[in-house]
């Protein structure tokens, strides 16, 4: 028996290969009880893979782990009574009633009182005048719902969220991420993976990997504070040749393009500074402030440094 | 293994297949269409075959002659004076199939004793089509110029064996084609949906992604096989109803052996192509891919089974494929059940072999599947 653990997930030196390629490698993660963790990165970076490993659905090739204190390894069978995992595409069948998708689930957890629970997730969902609705014929918004809803009809301690918002209104993510939070404070540990810049900022913590590997971790916060990246705004009409201008400016590590701005970030807050004083001193069109980096320009930072890092066409 | 899982998924199985009336309906109509279609067109005992002649002897004997060619059904005459270009012309494009001329002076050359010629010119670019009627000549001939050669003429009737051959046609006697068409229809239906549609099952799970959504929870792979497939034998049955019934009512197919042995077979057959379909549903990436190894299946099935061509006419090598296909032996075990009567003894040598296919393919099938959920 494994002493009872603050983390709900930790995963050490986890590593999948899919043929001769390395899809994760060597990832080291903790998630602690309670929290929402953001697991961001680009496609293919290997975060469905890794959310597939943590619910026991692939077994790695290399690592050791852990899920609610069970082995990934060994007791995969069990992390899946305990886990409730929302894949990236809707998982129900398009084909059968809303009310026929939950009871399918109910019963494959081989549940007690299938209809008390049932009908009382169709409430929570607001969806009770609708169940004999086939669930291929929901929106997107409703789908996702609909789904969670059935990720948590069992009562999993964790949910493990793949990309949950994809392809998703704005209101309707909105609302999915207060009925997150909810979640998490009646207790549910949450892993969720996405791209938007906007959700991370509403996580408890965050990862970021790319090509399998985990490049940086912390709260927010944290993940700008130690990007050691700074950042200057520039914001003014005719833009794009004042951008080109600055871009060739060797102390300008990256830019973020906005429509009617400009985010100019460098290593070197000294060299930085001087190499745009020229520009700050002749154009009285442009309002200059200097300020932290957003979340985006850290991670599209982290993410440069990754390509010339370990690329694999680049130096290996 | 829970049957608490498996039965969900059964449910779930049930529930979709309802709601797509289209492949529900194909599955029994499939069937009956078949059937009707192949039951009443095929025929490999062709009657009725266009005839010319040509006639340079007109006497009693050619008449009688004539008679015999058409009450044996086989033939019948379209023009029976034709002249020799116009037959050749006639059965160039088609218009007959045979023309038989009757050479000047035939009857007086087959008193004289001088060994006359008839001559049978056969169109036999399809030899199933003409082959039949051919082989019935010789007899036909000779028993009707028998009825002219008598008193003094006796001597030309004289049959040139001294024995009798005796020939017992068992358990067609008739040569009726349903009655070897409709039973062995079976096995080609059955193949034809119970592949087909456990391919397509799986398939359909992994391409719509619900597969994924499935393994995550409790439910274990091969519960969900046996869930999948599980709604197919009760299909298969049905199917196995459909025909057995219309091929009492329609075409009146004798049923001489056990119906329970039957049952039996249905179902190792069922199983074998079960785990067809699971093997072809894992080995491909979406259900075009599925449908078109399905067919890659079913066309060997049916034509070197033995349902079409006689499974005796074929080559060595294209025998041992036959042999390794289900439908071979099913053939002959429903043949063998219905027809002839055929018991325990005689059909556990086809349900080895099976058994053995059943074995060998859930194994490759299985571990395949593994391998695709990774």
């Amino acid at each position: 028996m494994t002493p009872p653990s603050d983390y709900a997930i930790e995963v050490e030196n986890l590593t999948k290969r899919f043929g001769d390629k390395v899809v994760v490698d060597h990832l080291s993660m903790q998630v602690r009880k309670g929290e929402i963790y953001g697991f961001l990165g680009p496609n293919g970076s290997g975060k469905t893979t890794s959310i597939r490993m943590m619910c026991g659905l692939l077994t790695p090739d290399g690592g050791s782990g852990q899920t609610l204190g069970l082995d990934i390894f060994l007791q995969a069978a069990q992390i899946k009574r305990e886990v409730g995992y929302m894949t990236q595409r809707f998982g129900l069948y398009s084909d059968l009633t809303i009310r026929e998708n939950l009871d399918f689930v109910a019963r494959v957890y081989a549940m007690d009182q299938r209809k008390q629970r049932i009908d009382a997730a169709l409430e929570r969902l607001g969806l009770t005048a609708r169940q004999k609705q086939l669930a291929g014929s929901l929106s997107g918004g409703w789908k996702q719902r609909l789904a969670l809803a059935a990720a948590l009809l069992h009562q999993p301690k964790l949910l493990l969220l793949d990309e949950p918002t994809a392809g998703v209104d704005p209101q309707a993510r909105r609302d999915f991420w207060e009925q997150i939070h909810q979640l998490a404070a009646a207790g549910i540990t949450i892993l969720v993976s996405t791209h938007y810049m906007d959700e991370a900022e509403r996580c408890h913590r965050l990862s970021y990997i790319a090509y399998g590997r985990l490049l940086a971790t912390g709260t927010p916060q944290e993940l700008i504070e130690h990007s050691g990246l700074h950042t200057w705004t520039v914001s003014g009409a005719a833009m794009a040749e004042l951008s080109k201008q600055l871009l060739a400016l060797p102390a300008v590590d990256m830019h973020t393009q906005f429509g009617n701005s400009l985010h100019i970030s460098g290593k070197d807050p000294q060299a930085l500074s001087q190499a745009l004083q020229p520009f700050q001193a002749n154009n009285p069109n442009y309002q200059w402030s200097e300020g932290q980096p957003s979340l985006e320009d850290v991670f599209i930072y982290l993410m440069q440094q990754a390509t010339d890092n370990f690329q694999p066409t680049g130096k290996a | 293994m829970s049957w608490q899982r498996l039965w969900a998924m059964m449910l779930k199985e049930f529930l979709q297949l309802r709601r797509d009336r289209l492949t529900f309906a194909m599955m029994v109509g499939i069937p009956i269409m078949q059937l009707l279609l192949f039951g009443y067109a095929i025929n490999t005992d062709p009657k009725h075959l266009n005839t010319v002649l040509v006639v340079y002897d007109q006497g009693s004997l050619t008449r009688n002659l004539v008679q015999a060619l058409q009450n044996s059904g086989y033939f019948q005459i379209v023009n029976n004076d034709a002249n020799a270009q116009v037959a050749a012309e006639m059965l160039a494009k088609g218009e007959t199939q045979f023309v038989l001329t009757i050479p000047a002076n035939f009857e007086r050359d087959l008193i004289r004793n001088d060994y006359p010629s008839l001559l049978l010119e056969a169109d036999a670019a399809d030899p199933a089509a003409t082959g039949n009627a051919i082989a019935s000549l010789p007899q036909l001939v000779q028993s009707a110029l028998r009825h002219d050669l008598t008193g003094p003429l006796s001597y030309l009737a004289t049959p040139a064996n001294h024995f009798e051959l005796k020939i017992h046609r068992l358990y067609n006697p008739e040569g009726i084609t349903q009655y070897n068409i409709v039973p062995g229809l079976m096995g080609v239906i059955l193949t034809m949906t119970m592949i087909m549609m456990t391919a397509l099952g799986i398939t359909r799970e992994v391409e719509q992604g619900t597969m994924e959504n499935l393994l995550a929870t409790p439910i274990k792979p091969l519960e969900v096989m046996i869930g999948k497939i599980a709604p197919y034998i009760l299909i298969g049955y049905v199917q196995v109803a459909v025909t057995l019934s219309m091929a009492k009512l329609l075409f009146n197919v004798p049923f001489i052996g056990s119906f329970w042995l039957l049952l039996l077979s249905v179902m190792v057959f069922i199983f074998a192509n079960l785990t067809i379909g699971i093997t072809i549903s894992s080995s491909v990436r979406n259900q075009t891919q599925a449908m078109q190894m399905s067919f890659f299946f079913l066309l060997p099935s049916i034509l070197l089974s033995g349902f079409m061509f006689p499974f005796q006419g074929m080559p060595r090598w294209a025998q041992i494929i036959g042999e390794i296909l289900p439908n071979t032996h099913f053939l002959r075990l429903v043949r063998g059940i219905m027809l002839k009567g055929n018991g325990w003894h005689e059909a556990w040598p086809h349900l080895l072999p099976l058994s053995i296919f059943i074995l060998v393919v859930m194994f490759i099938g299985m571990k395949k599947f593994r391998k695709t959920l990774d």
